[in-house]
């Protein structure tokens, strides 16, 4: 397990199509977190095109071997970054990707897996479905990354946990929606408020979920980035609405005294959950 | 003819409406109230304008678009288009001043009653309807013109009521760059308006494009804006079906009378129709953001 280490959130406003500007932006802000001593800078989905793009995905997208990875991994020299664009395949299918480079090179990739298309989103309109859910061994221990909506459904984090990760990084593009008379914020940010701290809790690990601001078509991004510990408790709060970098302290040691105090998922029946998913899914073809 | 503002109270306190049980339109007002300067300074500064200008008619829609642009952007970058025709009551410029002076920007006026005049006259038999889409065609023309003369965005004011119902003229009044009141319906419009300042009497009076003598929308209309707004909230938020809003207590009439409006009125809320011949169609399948590289 390492060390405790610092965690940077970089709750950016992308520039919608422009990747130039949003590399700029993504040098700004890895050299601020280097500043305030971070090992771990997280920027949120798509943090390097914006989000609406449409018929953009293919202009701005990019070649895991082009220019633009190249100079991202030249900026995680000496740390971790995870940032976030639309990959192009080699076969020309285009990813909704995060890209998790570490000490000047790409540990890993995820691909969105569930690209919401429903409402007010388009996404596998533009783009192709990730097909893994992975934890990977990282420098700063086993870490997994979904994107956005990834982690709306509760399969994935427990891919997740049961693969062994014990820090899950979440870049996500939330918009608001739903705002209520009673609530002090709109339904998507009460939403993942309750699931961060339900799923930290749960399976005892950390989530690194940050979330980006300002407006595009008037579709506004309500921020709010956190750090939730194995305890539901919040390490650090990036304000609502406006663009911020803040960072706290992450000590794995808190998933180990969490995981002892309430082993769950030592006592997941892995065996039981795949006989019943195997029923549930036979009875599906009926 | 009840007075809206009575009517927005009453729906708070007791429903007038008895038998509705769907939800009341639901106002965050201090919520909204952060957010909508936010959209309108984000929205308009990434197209590099600093500047927005509104036709300002004494209404409560334009009176609290006003309040939030100078908000957003400060009361020197906002200026609003008072443009009285010959019948336009005293009191609705006496009530845009109100809100110049109280929010701190400037105005000017624009009398469009010769332009009229000159038009209709060889037209002399023109209905009324003609007549106030005529002038609300005029006052776009004239707020696009100070648009390009000062660099400001024509900064919209129609809210979500007028834009469901169709009540509105096309490339009249709908038109604008930024609209912060096309998601809020009349009834939440009054609220945030009571809530954020806007001088009593604009929010209080009964709502009117003041096209000609005596209309009031809700006259034209044929129905309140508390209950048509309880009834599109249902319908259009919710997503209550026919049978559902029946149940809710709405009467049948007036539900099939207000979603006909809803659904002939389509045609206000989009571009117009194209004929697909090419491979790639504006709107078809040519799909960007408005914001597009912003």
């Amino acid at each position: 397990m390492s060390a405790p280490f610092t965690v940077a959130l970089a709750q950016t406003k992308p520039y919608l199509g422009d990747v130039a500007k949003n590399l700029a932006q993504h040098e700004e802000a890895i050299a601020r977190a280097r500043a305030a001593g971070a090992r771990l800078v997280v920027f949120p989905e798509l943090s390097l095109t914006g989000y609406h793009l449409k018929d953009d995905v293919p202009s701005v997208a990019q070649r895991m071997d082009g220019p633009v990875v190249a100079r991202l991994a030249e900026l995680s020299r000496g740390l971790t970054v995870v940032a976030s664009l639309v990959e192009e395949a080699p076969d020309f299918r285009f990813f909704n990707s995060a890209v998790w480079f570490e000490d000047g090179a790409v540990r890993f990739v995820h691909r969105k897996v569930y690209l919401p298309t429903y409402g007010m989103f388009d996404e596998s309109r533009y783009f192709a479905r990730g097909g893994r859910v992975r934890a990977v061994d990282t420098g700063l221990g086993r870490a997994a990354v979904l994107i956005c909506e990834d982690l709306w459904h509760a399969s994935t984090i427990y891919l997740a946990a049961l693969d062994g990760a014990l820090l899950v990084v979440c870049p996500s593009s939330s918009p608001l929606r739903g705002v209520s008379e009673h609530a002090e914020q709109d339904d998507n940010a009460r939403f993942w408020e309750l699931i961060n701290r339900a799923y930290a809790q749960t399976y005892g690990l950390f989530i690194v979920y940050v979330n980006r601001v300002g407006f595009e078509d008037g579709v506004g991004f309500w921020g709010g980035s956190e750090v939730v510990d194995p305890l539901g408790g919040t390490l650090v709060k990036a304000p609502y609405y406006e663009p911020a970098l803040v960072t706290c302290e992450i000590d794995l040691a808190a998933a180990r005294r969490k995981r002892i105090a309430a082993p769950l998922l030592r006592d997941e029946d892995l065996d039981l959950t795949l006989r019943e998913l195997g029923r549930i899914r036979q009875r599906g073809h009926e | 003819m009840k007075r809206a503002a009575e009517d927005a109270r009453v729906r708070e306190d007791a429903a007038p409406t008895g038998a509705i049980t769907a939800p009341a339109v639901p106002l965050n007002a201090a919520l909204v109230h952060r957010l909508l300067p936010a959209f309108i300074a984000d929205e308009v500064g990434k197209t590099g304008a600093t500047r927005v200008v509104l036709g300002l008619s004494g209404g409560v829609d334009s009176s609290l678009a006003a309040a939030l642009a100078v908000e957003a952007l400060g009361a020197g970058n906002v200026l609003g288009v008072k443009m009285p025709y010959r019948t336009s009551s005293a009191e609705s410029l006496h009530h845009a001043d109100l809100v110049a002076e109280r929010f701190g920007f400037a105005t000017m006026t624009v009398d469009i009653s010769p332009q009229i005049e000159a038009y209709f006259a060889g037209f002399p038999d023109a209905s009324p309807s003609r007549r106030g889409n005529k002038m609300a065609r005029e006052r776009m023309t004239i707020l696009y013109d100070h648009s390009a003369r000062t660099g400001a965005l024509v900064l919209g004011t129609s809210n979500k009521t007028e834009l469901l119902l169709g009540y509105g003229t096309l490339y009249g009044d709908m038109a604008s760059a930024v609209n912060p009141l096309g998601d809020l319906y009349k009834v939440q419009v009054w609220d945030l308006s009571e809530a954020i300042g806007v001088p009593v009497e604009v929010v209080t009076k009964p709502p009117t494009a003041d096209l000609w003598v005596g209309q009031t929308d809700e006259s034209e209309l044929g129905f309140a804006y508390p209950e048509v707004d309880r009834l599109l909230y249902a319908m259009i938020d919710l997503r209550y079906r026919r049978d559902e809003l029946l149940a809710a207590g709405f009467a049948p009439d007036f539900v099939d009378a207000v979603a006909r409006m809803v659904q002939r009125s389509q045609f206000k809320r989009r571009l117009p129709v194209i004929a697909k011949l090419s491979r790639r169609t504006i709107d078809r399948d040519f799909r960007y953001a408005r914001d597009w590289g912003l």
